[in-house]
């Protein structure tokens, strides 16, 4: 089984507007996919669909040969799906180690725990500690999270998520806000991360884009317009009419 | 989101001589200043011996605005009913010993507790689906239907005249009750010392950080796979144990059960104690609770209308400046004066 | 007539009268609720104060009832301002329990500062002729004061909508409470209309508290025993939805009263019961925008 995770024919509407029509998209173990497209397409609605944020009308919704369309977000957590979040999602009154061991804490079931003290006397913190590490955030552990620059705090988010230990990883814009010159650590980031992982990326940046994926899907008006590779997608003209077209012209 | 105010103890921050790990045994163990409450309230037994009554309610307060800041304080759940579980406790136990004669103290006590954490673990599964307005309205309307519940049931409540007919055995078999609520006094610190103890290790633990967890960012915690409403649900069948407790100590102390312990004052009272004391910071039901008494006790004595004008103005103002509460600003004040002198 | 007819018609009777009471004193804090979701507790001492300034005007300077009613309505809403500009304004941003312990603690002041003034019973005034006796329907008699309730209920929900569905303003205000920051970006001060719609609001409350004198009684606790009852007609309604809170002050309005009915010593259970209810199946109430998370 090398696919490790599937969106089969799955449709959502909001009333009357269709949102997402009968969207196919497959990940490989260890792909590096991205989902782009103008804004309004649906990205992040398909997002939600894919961790159980919200439920496809149609279609289902495949993780690990394991169908958990009726899954819950936590119990497809468990089963190996993590997101970052658009915007910031972080423990704002914790320590940024704190913010990591939590993640961790969850993943080893831990927080059922309400009697011993937290965290001491396993190695989540151990473990929290070398995600920081990885992300070079090993200085910044036990600073509050509000004092940290908006950059790094990009960093926690990811941190956040690989506390998971995904199988498969949904990363929903995770350069958004950060300055330009400062994108590439959280490119560098996201490349070092482990081969056997599925990443899939949205993001507006084509640079980064086109430096990250070895294969895109393009998504305009909630319906898959081509998928392909980097060079296939640059060359379609159809995509430059729809997309690059209306990125100009927004 | 809710309280982003409480921040994380301040010790040295990007200081590498401080490992993660020193810093969450640090954080645990026990402080020499966590003595002083006990100190003081032992103390007080010999230093004001008139007003042990009043000191055991002090007690009392105490450990419904702990049983309250485990929710609201840690898990950022906002009730506006919690008088609800304190009524609970005091019925069960008042009911026990008037129609059942039931008067064994400690086993009365414990079946307070364990009737209110039933009730509680009803309206919790049921409520805390709920978030925001929604949720602070069904946990007032649960408790105001609780009061008129309790009205009707005059058979077994006593309805408005109250429950009388509550004796309590001597605890242990030894200690009688007696005119100054000596007894009591000892028994309800106690009772005050096992539940802060059991308090202070739930806060600590990893449920307790996945607490803070959700009330600092519930969307997120559903994204790392926690369990959130099954967390809630426990930390509030614990918290609504804990005010059976209270209530069952409260009907035990005063041997007379009236509607009042039901009611939205009360529940609006212990609100008001853990804004005052601190939220989220254990020792603020403490400081609460005293500084309310006390000012409740001496203004009242001048008007009742004095207490309430003073009561509302204390609260515009803590609310409007103080917002983290009498223990924050006293750390705010502290800290200034070390950042003065360094 | 069948005994069981008479009873139904006093229900509804007594219960429309009720409701009306509640719609006027509600429908302001359900407005501004919506507009700028500050959970107002306060809203009930709102009421309470103009109960009191009627009986002042009424009983100190022998204004008549329904002239003192237009000047209470003026001075509570007058009052109401620069409260709200200092008071209110600094937590729009705060939390909902910050918001409802703040205005919590206004309520304690207005209930202390009214009891040292007027004392702890309940006042009463002279009400005129014309709202003394009784009008006779041919089939039963009933108090003409209760008409006259349900006749400034009908009156005001009539007001309320022409205002809010055929003026510049009440478009404005449905534009902003259906989405603040869009009707911000496209010029609308919202400030300068949520300052508007608390001060009509507060004003409504008051003439509620005035007209309160003589159904349900006036004492300075009147700004905490009612206000359960204020807030759950606004979330069973939905926050700022005029037909909404209409809607909601109709249905527990007439639950109340037929339940008081049936059984004087429990009817006041029903209510909550229904609005556990109703919360539970819609927690944003019958008429209140979903929140999406």
């Amino acid at each position: 089984m090398t696919t490790a995770l599937e969106v089969r024919s799955v449709s959502k509407n909001f009333g009357a507007l269709a949102v997402t029509q009968n969207v196919h998209l497959s990940l490989e173990r260890g792909a590096r996919h991205a989902l782009i497209g103008p804004n309004g397409a649906g990205k992040t609605t398909l997002i939600n669909l894919m961790t159980g944020l919200l439920k496809p009308d149609q279609g289902s919704i495949i993780l690990a040969g394991r169908d958990v369309t009726s899954f819950s977000q936590e119990a497809r957590v468990k089963h190996g799906l993590a997101r970052t979040f658009q915007i910031n999602q972080l423990f704002k009154g914790l320590t940024v180690i704190e913010n990591v061991a939590l993640s961790i804490s969850e993943r080893r079931m831990h927080g059922h725990d309400f009697w011993s003290p937290a965290w001491t006397k396993s190695d989540v913190l151990d473990e929290a500690m070398a995600l920081l590490e990885q992300l070079k955030l090993e200085s910044d552990a036990l600073v509050p999270m509000q004092q940290l620059p908006y950059g790094r705090q990009r960093l926690v988010e990811i941190a956040i998520t690989l506390g998971q230990q995904p199988k498969v990883l949904l990363l929903d814009e995770p350069a958004a806000g950060v300055p330009s010159a400062e994108s590439h650590i959280i490119l560098d980031a996201v490349d070092a991360l482990a081969d056997d992982i599925a990443i899939l990326i949205i993001e507006h940046d084509m640079d980064l884009v086109f430096r990250f994926a070895k294969s895109i899907t393009v998504l305009v008006r909630g319906e898959v317009l081509v998928e392909g590779t980097p060079d296939e997608i640059a060359q379609n003209a159809e995509v430059k009419a729809v997309y690059l077209g209306e990125k100009v012209n927004g | 989101m809710t309280m982003s105010e409480v921040q994380p103890p301040s010790l040295p921050t990007n200081s590498p001589k401080v490992s993660p790990t020193q810093y969450m045994h640090d954080r645990v163990r026990w402080r020499l200043s966590e003595a002083l409450p006990w100190i003081v309230a032992v103390g007080a037994f010999w230093v004001f011996p008139n007003y042990l009554v009043l000191g055991t309610q002090m007690i009392i307060m105490i450990i419904f605005a702990l049983s309250l800041d485990l929710i609201l304080g840690y898990a950022g759940i906002v009730s506006l009913g919690h008088a609800a579980y304190f009524g609970v406790g005091a019925y069960t136990t008042g009911i026990l010993s008037a129609h059942f004669g039931w008067n064994e103290p400690l086993s009365g006590l414990l079946m307070g507790g364990m009737v209110a954490g039933v009730f509680g673990f009803a309206s919790g599964w049921l409520l805390l689906r709920y978030h925001g307005l929604a949720l602070i309205m069904l946990t007032l309307a649960t408790s105001i239907m609780l009061y008129e519940f309790a009205n009707v049931a005059e058979v077994w409540t006593g309805g408005f005249d109250g429950l009388l007919g509550i004796t309590i055995d001597p605890i242990f078999g030894i200690f009688e009750s007696d005119l100054w609520g000596k007894t009591y006094y000892w028994y309800s610190l106690f009772v005050l010392f096992l539940v802060f103890l059991a308090v202070r290790r739930i806060v600590y633990s990893a449920f307790g950080r996945g607490l803070v967890g959700i009330r600092e960012n519930t969307k997120r915690m559903h994204a790392i796979g926690s369990p959130v409403h099954q967390r809630l649900v426990t930390i509030y069948v614990i918290s609504t144990i804990i005010a059976g407790f209270a209530g069952a100590l409260f009907a035990q102390s005063t041997a007379y059960v009236t509607l009042d312990v039901l009611s939205f004052s009360r529940s609006g009272t212990v609100v008001i104690v853990l804004i005052l004391g601190g939220v989220g910071r254990l020792y603020g039901a403490f400081i609460g609770s005293i500084i309310y008494m006390i000012i409740e006790d001496e203004l009242s004595r001048i008007s009742p209308e004095f207490w309430e004008f003073g009561l509302g103005l204390v609260l515009v103002l803590v609310v409007m400046f103080f917002r983290r509460g009498l223990l924050g600003a006293a750390e705010d004040a502290m800290k200034r004066i070390r950042g003065a002198s360094s | 007539m069948p005994q069981f007819l008479e009873a139904a018609i006093s229900i509804i009777f007594d219960g429309l009268a009720y409701a009306m009471l509640l719609f006027v004193i509600s429908v302001g804090l359900s407005i501004t609720m919506g507009l700028m979701g500050f959970v107002n507790l306060a809203h009930g001492a709102f009421a309470m104060a103009g109960g009191y300034v009627t009986v002042s005007l009424m009983n100190g300077l022998g204004v008549p009832f329904l002239p003192s009613l237009g000047l209470t309505f003026v001075s509570i809403a007058l009052i109401s301002i620069p409260l709200e500009r200092l008071v209110y304004a600094p937590l729009y941003k705060a939390t909902d329990l910050d918001q409802v312990l703040l205005s919590i603690g206004l309520v304690f002041m207005a209930i202390g500062a009214v009891t040292f003034v007027y004392g702890p019973s309940p006042p009463s005034v002279q009400m005129p002729e014309f709202l003394k006796g009784q009008i006779d329907l041919g089939f039963k008699v009933f108090p003409s004061y209760r008409f006259f309730v349900i006749l400034v209920g009908f009156l005001m929900i009539f007001l309320l909508w022409f205002g809010f569905e055929r003026t510049i303003i009440g478009a404005k205000i449905r534009a902003a409470v259906d989405n603040r920051s869009m009707a911000q970006s496209i010029g609308i001060n919202v400030d300068r209309l949520f300052i508007l719609t608390f001060a009509m609001g507060s004003g409504l409350a008051g003439i509620g508290g005035g007209m309160a004198i003589e159904i349900v009684g006036l004492s300075p606790t009147f700004a905490i025993n009612y206000l359960v009852l204020f807030l759950i007609v606004v979330v069973v309604g939905g926050l700022g939805s005029l037909r909404g809170a209409f809607l909601a002050a109709i249905v527990l309005g007439i639950v109340d009263t037929a339940g008081k009915y049936i059984w004087p010593e429990g009817g006041a259970f029903f209510i909550y019961v229904v609005t556990i209810a109703v919360l539970l199946v819609r927690p944003d109430g019958f008429f209140g925008k979903e929140h999406v998370q």
